[in-house]
């Protein structure tokens, strides 16, 4: 009695009961599937989380101002902006870029408008520091920011908005009454959430505020540090000279200002996103135990049923070995199919996006999850055959 | 004269303990020539099921001997079991135990894959086995699309493929109606016309009425032991006119 012929019963032994052996298979799938593709969604969003905040610059600091409209001594400044540039006090800084920002303004272009989502005024620095380079055209020059010329950078979608097919550069656009001329056209970003990145435009800080904002505080400062490594100690350097400035005194516990810290977000996020990630697979986990309880059961039932047919087996003169290498093999057989047909499973379905994460493989799910599910079905296929085959044949025959 | 094909000698069979002990065979011995036809009839609770599964090898005695064909198989492994089971002896059940879902030919085939027979050499001798019942014709049906009587000549086409030296049937006629019963006694006196060894255990007189030799066994014990006809000779059933149509 050789393996192929082994291998043929089995097979035999698996066509006779289609449906079961059908069944059984999509249970081990959808275990199998479902534990590569919730793992997959949880570190696809993960991943999503941490390319958004890794857009906004890891090597930046951002300060706000907390202080709602309070009064002028504890807003941010030009003056406190330029402090920062401070070779002495704050050595690790390699750019600071004052911002004021609008979200009110409407650009017009003949005839056609568009409210532009943020109107952000700044320097030149600002581009870097934020990482929004400029695709097509220039930017604009430490020049127009102190002679305040009216020119503007706008983002695709306001591109595409106003100008349609046309190249916009060098056209003139009105926001707030004044005229700009159009520089430049910001590099597509991805997106970044909720709000279109691509809808923004980007001024001479002191053009945006002649026109929009007046000469008001400013929304926020961005500093730029030499070197990613170097964020924390910027941040405590910009925290030194602004405590300086607004009076701040060392002891008090809360300043009127807020520094956000890119890398120390993403480090919280990351750490979030595998919080989720374990969860979910925690929960792929026990669909997949739940899914193995059901193959156990699906395998016990099976090798039951077939007790009498072992007898008859035995009877008919098969040893021991024979029975069990058979039994085995369908299980074998019916796990291993069923794992491979689920790894397809979830490779087809991590192309789609799911609740709009788009699902990234984490390939050693895949084999702890194919491992489980041929484990199971093993050890729950084995167990009972292994059972019968030890039985008398007098015994398994007599079994109902 | 040959070796025996089965020498039983004092074989007993005790089952349960102490209060519940129950003697299923009080020593029972017992000697089948090759060629013979023997009936081995009681009522129930006689012993003669218990009895059958130790012949076939399918149960060990509680004490005694037996030699099938001249080997001992009381001293055997599982292994060796399995092989005696599988060379020296086929079976027939009451309750036919084909396997199911699987063809009439598979079925006779299968003691030959455990022999370890070749695929087209197997298919040869199983539709042989199956030409010698008469059912070369239903070689493709499935066990639940044969009548009773079909079934039980599948089983005894199973049993005879191997060519063993002895054909046991428990019951063969037992869950078959009057015309599917004589099919099948006609093909056991067709065997043993053609010189096979066969055992048959049974509770119908008719049954019992056609072998040429007749076992009686009450509790556990053999009472009469009688020659109905000469060991050399066809058994009487096959002499009573060959109505076995082939």
């Amino acid at each position: 009695m050789n393996f192929v012929e082994v291998v043929r019963f089995a097979l035999r032994g698996l066509s006779a009961n289609k449906l079961r052996s059908a069944l059984t298979m999509l249970g081990i799938l959808i275990g199998v599937a479902a534990v590569i593709l919730l793992v997959a969604v949880g570190n696809g969003s993960a991943k999503a989380i941490s390319d958004r905040i890794e857009a906004l610059g890891t090597n930046t600091i951002t300060v706000m101002s907390t202080g709602r409209g309070g009064s002028s001594s504890t807003s941010l400044t030009r003056d406190m902006a330029d402090a920062l540039v401070d070779a002495e006090l704050a050595p690790d800084v390699r750019s600071v870029s004052p911002v004021v920002s609008s979200s009110s303004a409407t650009m017009t272009y003949e005839g056609a408008d568009h409210a532009v989502a943020t109107f952000v005024g700044t320097t030149p620095a600002w581009f870097t520091a934020s990482s929004t380079p400029v695709g097509r055209g220039t930017g604009f020059t430490s020049d127009d920011v102190d002679q305040g010329r009216r020119v503007v950078v706008i983002g695709q979608t306001v591109a595409e908005e106003l100008f349609g097919g046309i190249d916009p550069i060098g056209e003139q656009v009105t926001v707030g009454g004044a005229l700009f001329t159009v520089v430049g056209v910001l590099e597509e970003k991805t997106s970044t959430g909720f709000q279109d990145a691509d809808d923004t435009a980007v001024a001479p800080l002191t053009a945006v505020q002649q026109v929009l904002t007046g000469y008001g505080p400013l929304t926020s400062i961005i500093v730029e540090a030499n070197d990613p490594d170097d964020v924390d100690a910027v941040q405590s350097q910009v925290a030194t000279i602004l405590n300086q400035r607004l009076d701040v005194p060392e002891s008090s516990g809360s300043t009127p200002y807020r520094i956000q810290n890119a890398s120390s977000l993403l480090e919280t996020q990351t750490e979030t996103a595998d919080t989720f990630t374990t969860l979910l697979g925690v929960v792929a986990a026990i669909s997949l135990l739940v899914g193995g309880i059901g193959i156990t059961n699906i395998m016990l039932v099976t090798v039951t049923e077939r007790t009498r047919e072992i007898g008859i087996r035995k009877a008919l003169g098969a040893p021991r070995r024979v029975i069990l290498t058979q039994f085995l093999i369908e299980a074998s057989l019916l796990s291993v199919l069923g794992g491979a047909l689920g790894v397809a499973a979830a490779l087809i379905g991590a192309r789609f996006e799911i609740v709009g994460v788009t699902p990234v493989i984490v390939p050693s799910s895949i084999g702890y999850a194919v491992g489980v599910s041929i484990a199971i079905g093993l050890f729950f296929g084995g167990l009972p055959a292994a059972r019968a085959a030890r039985l008398r044949p007098i015994d398994a025959l007599r079994y109902e | 004269m040959s070796k025996p094909v089965l020498q039983v000698t004092n074989l007993k069979k005790i089952y349960g303990e102490g209060e519940a002990t129950v003697h299923a065979l009080r020593g029972v011995s017992l000697t089948v020539q090759r060629g013979d036809y023997a009936a081995i009839m009681g009522s129930s609770g006689s012993g003669k099921s218990t009895l059958m599964n130790i012949l076939g090898a399918l149960d060990v005695p509680t004490s005694g001997r037996y030699l099938l064909d001249g080997v001992d198989v009381s001293g055997l492994s599982d292994g060796q079991l399995a092989l005696a089971r599988n060379r020296l002896i086929g079976f027939i059940f009451q309750s036919f135990n084909l396997i199911p879902r699987t063809t009439a030919v598979a079925n006779v085939e299968l003691p030959l894959a455990y022999a370890g027979v070749q695929a087209r050499e197997r298919r040869r001798r199983a539709m042989e086995a199956l030409d010698v019942v008469g059912l070369a014709a239903r070689a493709d049906h499935e066990p639940n699309q044969l009548s009773g009587g079909q079934q039980q000549r599948v089983a005894v086409a199973r049993a005879l493929v191997t060519e063993p030296a002895l054909l046991l049937a428990d019951e063969p006629t037992g869950n078959l109606d009057s015309q599917s019963t004589d099919d099948v006694l006609q093909v056991f006196d067709d065997l043993s016309a053609a010189g096979r060894t066969i055992v048959i255990i049974t509770h119908e007189d008719e049954v019992g009425a056609r072998a040429k030799r007749l076992i009686k066994l009450v509790d556990g014990s053999i009472v009469t032991d009688e020659r109905q006809s000469p060991l050399h000779l066809p058994p009487v059933g096959a002499a009573m006119a060959g109505r076995h149509a082939r």
